[in-house]
């Protein structure tokens, strides 16, 4: 990978820049010089640089490793067909380290040093949040893979988009209907004591409500707990379908612990794979999970059904049938999240293509020709399945995943429809100027 | 003050007004950030480098000013100037109970109470996640980033408005240490005993030092929420206490030019490692612990002690 | 559930969670108590322990048991001994400066944080216990017929928990006997209590200084192995374990190893009990302050020596 992350030595000074633009040679300094922007219309041969802010370190590490093997094989896919436009395209890879402060640096590094034609990246929503404000404020599209609600519910601002994968409101919304029917009216929650926990129990409860179910235990778990036992006991007995989701390095414990409070006899258990991503559904203890559900982003082990887009999305990341590394079956993917990066890669390219990308002046053209998007279907670029987009709102609308667990592996039981998934606008980015 | 450290707070203030004009937007864009991270340091130093009182919970006192300006702004319809205002009042109000409660101990437990109160602080704000959204924290819209027309988001501004702000407390503590207050702070940190028997109320200084530690933290949060947009639950993690000292042990605790120095340092550090390597975490690593070997006292302490001695 | 049952359980989770926390903060104690370094570095050691025994177990893997209680000896001692090259690397160079060695201990904090990373993965990885069976409890009613046996519903626990509340136990009491009764005991508290008189009788001050910090380090070492089938190894569990450890340290009075395994045991068991009553965040935040309260009114510590 060190091939897409070497760095050029750029001039870092204010009046070489100027030196090199007052010559005529407006390349590189194109972006900081508006009024000589017109020279650079010509087909250039540079490469699209895409700034990949990355969990490389922090509590997201674990996720930011897989979303840089898929998208350095999207990458890689997209050159061999030929690139965007005609021009190679660069991954500039910088780590965010899991944190606010040094990821709205990562991206102002993009903007301004790197000369970055768009930034895209990452998971964490807090990243997310403490980074937007800079992308906008530098004017570089900044295209995230974080499913969290920020972008859709207005917070952001125009230049923040998140074309590839779902948002969490949508997620939760759309589950409500299948554990209502299929599980138990009488649900306990269980979720991190933090905003995306927080997003769960809010849209989940009020959507279970609306279709005739109530939560009747929420119990939030504070951030950095190792040791969970001790809160199980306020799940009401009564209970009649236990929704978990968890997020960072001690979910397995979370799951474990779980199954060694109920035994066997435990009530349907419906939970995010968030709680069990990049963790192996078959690791000791998990056996109690035989039988209940999850939802994915997309199915981790390979269906009956698995689409020949799926197949060739699977090999082309390094991912075998059972969602595990094909080098190392003991390294899971984080397989229901990570197709989030190559699919908007090539929203990314195809956004390019119909604005006829040629440089950072395009930049608004770009996010235009983005938001007039709506229908995105299953293809190999979008391998996940088919999307709408909402240029409104900057958001995209997909079918969500329901497995349930059988013989230790995650079997598709149920796949809504992306109506399903659709909540009224919350905002309109459109009517913000560039 | 003498003649000279006067040329050198000018000098140095100079150095920061000109680099504006010579460096890249991306360097300007760091600078402004390391301005106003080098506050919270040089509050910091004032009851570290000074006062030898070793806190582990500033992470509080910055996120208190931090919220103390965007709560206002997000949910009550402040506008900036009124909102720094409460950002102040906050942390010199919180500063003040911690001080209060904290003072009672010192040496390893100051460290513990402080450090427990800084957890707690940062508890609260996941606690209270309906007005703050928690760890996900939230948006100081552009729109509420103007003050009379003047559009803080722009960089030529921001850059400014953190210059004005470090100058602001870096002028503060640097009159301050020449003042006898100060230089009663310097002699509880040499000795605290015998302060107290040239009958000088330790306690008071302390406190005062604490408050005016704080207050000067918060400012640096309300700073960096107003010049950057956003606040968040991660500012007040154990991490962000932990931080500040290791800035101003980098740059030379007890110096007033260390704390900028070393938050300069520190934010290069990982910048530069991270364009050699993908491992950058291990060059810092073995970059802080070299400068321990080679440079104990800090940069600006080595300084003080190979080249020039009279460096306040 | 019950408030009985639940308490119960409560109490028994916190035991649990006291039992390591007690064990490394043993470690910090020696460390901080004998050499007066505060060792920011201590919750990486924690951290190396538990990755270490992953990699034995994993590498081994006839039975579980077998892995387990490889690791179990191997870990200790390979932690052990990088705390003993970091000492004679850094620490000792500092001459053991109390400001120096924060800021070098958060410099190998990085180091090994960073090299984990980049050597084991950031995935949290399991370890197989070597033995785990689910205990249903018991629990004693009294109703209007007298006396009555029940199962209440989810009151468990699991062999495996209880095993490593006897460990930490007799390893705590080895130790104990170890620092009283043996020589190196003697030298150890000798160079605690004075070290210019300890040099002046001619004990080798730097090497016990590096024999402590290794000691310390296989302490928390040790607690991560018993810990690990529990909780997995990932390379950023050092934090909490030092954040607590050090708290323990502290309340329980610097320097007194009894006042560490009293204030351990008390933080552990807080964090269990205080949970029943309130809100799982709330009860946090009340736990946390209840830290600060006690050494607000008792600076030196539960059973510290008043200045």
């Amino acid at each position: 990978m060190s091939q897409f992350t070497k760095n050029y030595v750029l001039p870092t000074r204010r009046n070489a820049l100027k030196l090199l633009s007052g010559g005529g040679l407006a390349l590189a300094a194109s972006s900081t010089m508006p009024g000589v922007t017109r020279f650079a219309q010509a087909q250039s041969s540079e490469p699209i640089r895409i700034g990949f802010q990355i969990h490389r370190t922090g509590i997201g590490a674990a996720y930011g490793r897989w979303y840089d093997r898929t998208t350095q094989a999207a990458v890689k896919r997209m050159n061999d067909a030929g690139g965007i436009n005609g021009r190679m395209v660069e991954i500039i890879a910088e780590d965010d380290g899991t944190d606010p402060k040094r990821g709205a640096e990562v991206v102002e590094k993009f903007a301004t040093q790197q000369q970055c034609d768009v930034a895209f990246g990452t998971l964490f929503s807090h990243v997310v949040i403490g980074s937007a404000p800079r992308a906008g404020e530098l004017k570089i599209p900044y295209f995230v893979v974080s499913e969290g609600h920020h972008v859709a519910s207005g917070i952001l601002n125009r230049y923040t988009l998140q074309p590839g994968i779902t948002d969490v409101k949508s997620q939760v919304e759309a589950m409500a209907p299948f554990v209502s029917t299929n599980l138990g009216k009488k649900v306990a929650m269980i979720y991190p004591d933090f905003a995306f926990g927080h997003d769960h129990r809010d849209y989940f409860t009020a959507a279970l409500a609306k279709n005739g179910g109530e939560v009747i235990a929420q119990i939030a778990i504070p951030p950095t707990e190792t040791s969970f036992t001790k809160y199980f006991p306020k799940i009401p007995q009564q209970t009649e379908v236990l929704y978990h989701v968890m997020v960072g390095p001690a979910v397995l414990t979370f799951v474990k612990e779980l199954g060694e409070f109920f035994g066997s006899n435990h009530p349907e258990i419906f939970g995010f794979i968030d709680s069990l991503e990049a963790v192996d559904i078959q690791s000791p203890g998990l056996e109690f999970l035989e039988g209940t559900y999850f939802w994915e982003g997309n199915p981790r082990y390979v269906q009956n059904n698995q689409t020949s887009h799926d197949k060739m999305y699977r090999t082309a990341v390094g991912v075998d049938e059972s969602g595990a590394s094909v080098s190392d079956s003991r390294d899971i993917s984080t397989y229901a999240h990570m197709f989030g990066c190559w699919e908007t890669l090539n929203i990314i390219k195809a956004g390019m293509e119909m604005s006829d990308y040629q440089g950072p002046q395009h930049r608004s053209r770009l996010i235009e020709a983005v938001e007039d998007m709506t229908d995105i279907p299953l293809s190999d670029d979008h391998p996940q399945g088919a999307k709408i987009f909402n240029g409104k709102t900057h958001q995209v609308f997909g079918h969500q995943y329901i497995s349930k667990v059988e013989n230790g592996r995650m079997v598709l039981a149920h796949t809504t429809s992306i109506e399903d998934t659709f909540y009224p606008d919350e905002t309109d980015y459109t009517t913000q100027p560039f | 003050m003498t003649v000279r450290e006067g040329l050198l707070h000018f000098v140095l203030l100079g150095i920061l007004v000109l680099l504006f004009f010579v460096v890249s937007d991306y360097h300007d864009g760091n600078w402004a950030r390391i301005m106003v991270l080098a506050v919270y340091a040089v509050g910091y130093n004032l009851l570290f480098g000074y006062t030898g009182l070793l806190s582990l919970g500033h992470a509080l006192f910055f996120a208190t000013g931090m919220y103390g300006l965007a709560l206002p702004i997000q949910h009550l319809g402040f506008a900036p100037v009124p909102a720094f205002l409460s950002a102040l009042v906050c942390a010199a109000v919180v500063s003040s109970a911690v001080g209060f409660l904290a003072l009672r101990t010192s040496g390893v437990a100051f460290m513990i109470v402080t450090l427990m109160f800084a957890q707690a602080g940062f508890l609260l704000s996941l606690y209270a996640g309906r007005y703050t959204r928690g760890d996900e924290g939230f948006v100081i819209p552009q729109s509420a980033r103007i003050i009379a027309g003047i559009d803080f988001s722009d960089p030529t501004i921001r850059y400014f408005a953190a210059f004005f702000v470090f100058a602001a407390a870096y002028l503060l503590i640097a009159w301050l240490i020449r003042t006898p207050f100060g230089k009663c702070l310097v002699a509880i940190r040499e000795n605290e005993d015998r302060a107290r028997m040239l009958g000088y109320d330790v306690h008071f200084h302390k406190l005062v030092a604490v408050i005016l530690s704080g207050t000067v933290s918060g400012a640096a949060g309300a700073a960096y929420a107003f010049l950057f947009g956003y606040a968040g639950a991660t500012f007040a993690s154990v991490q962000y206490s932990i931080l500040p000292l290791l800035w101003v042990l980098l740059g030379g605790a007890g110096t007033t030019i260390g704390p900028l120095i070393g938050t300069a340092f520190a934010f290069y550090l990982i910048d530069f490692s991270s364009d050699l390597t993908t491992a950058h975490l291990l060059v810092v690593g073995l970059a802080i612990v070299l400068l321990t070997l080679f440079a104990p006292l800090g940069l600006a302490g080595e300084v003080r002690k190979r080249i020039v001695g009279w460096l306040p | 559930m019950d408030f009985g049952p639940h308490l119960f359980l409560a109490i028994l989770e916190g035991a649990v969670t006291a039992a390591v926390i007690s064990l490394t903060a043993v470690g910090l104690s020696l460390v901080f108590g004998i050499m007066r370094v505060v060792n920011v570095a201590h919750g990486e050691f924690f951290m190396l322990g538990a990755v270490v025994a992953w990699w034995i177990a994993t590498s081994i893997g006839i039975h579980p048991a077998l892995g387990f209680t490889a690791a179990l000896i191997i870990a200790p001692i390979a932690v052990g001994a990088i705390a003993a090259l970091s000492d004679r690397l850094v620490l000792s160079r500092l001459e053991y400066d109390p400001e120096r060695t924060i800021v070098a201990t958060i410099g190998l904090l990085y180091v090994f944080q960073q090299a984990t990373l980049m050597t084991f993965g950031p995935d949290a990885r399991p370890v197989e216990p070597p033995f785990n069976h689910r205990l249903a409890i018991p629990w004693i009613e009294i109703s209007e017929s007298g006396l009555n046996l029940t199962w209440p519903w989810g009151l468990a626990t699991t062999s495996y928990k209880l095993f490593v509340i006897g460990a930490a136990c007799i390893i705590v009491a080895a130790l104990w006997v170890f620092l009283q009764r043996t020589r190196f005991g003697l030298i150890m508290r000798a160079t605690q209590l004075d070290r210019e008189m300890a040099t002046a009788f001619g004990i080798p001050v730097r090497r016990v200084y590096s024999v402590v910090f290794a000691l310390g380090a296989a302490l928390a070492a040790l607690g991560a192995v018993l810990i690990v089938p529990v909780q997995q190894a990932h390379y950023l569990m050092g934090g909490d374990p030092l954040l607590l450890s050090f708290i323990a340290v502290i309340i329980g009075g610097l320097g007194s190893l009894p006042g560490t395994i009293l204030a351990g045991v008390i933080i552990g068991m807080s964090d269990g009990i205080i949970s029943v009553f309130f809100s799982p965040t709330l009860a946090k935040i009340l736990a946390t302050l209840l830290v600060a309260l006690v050494l607000i009114f008792r600076p030196q510590g539960l059973l510290g020596r008043a200045p």
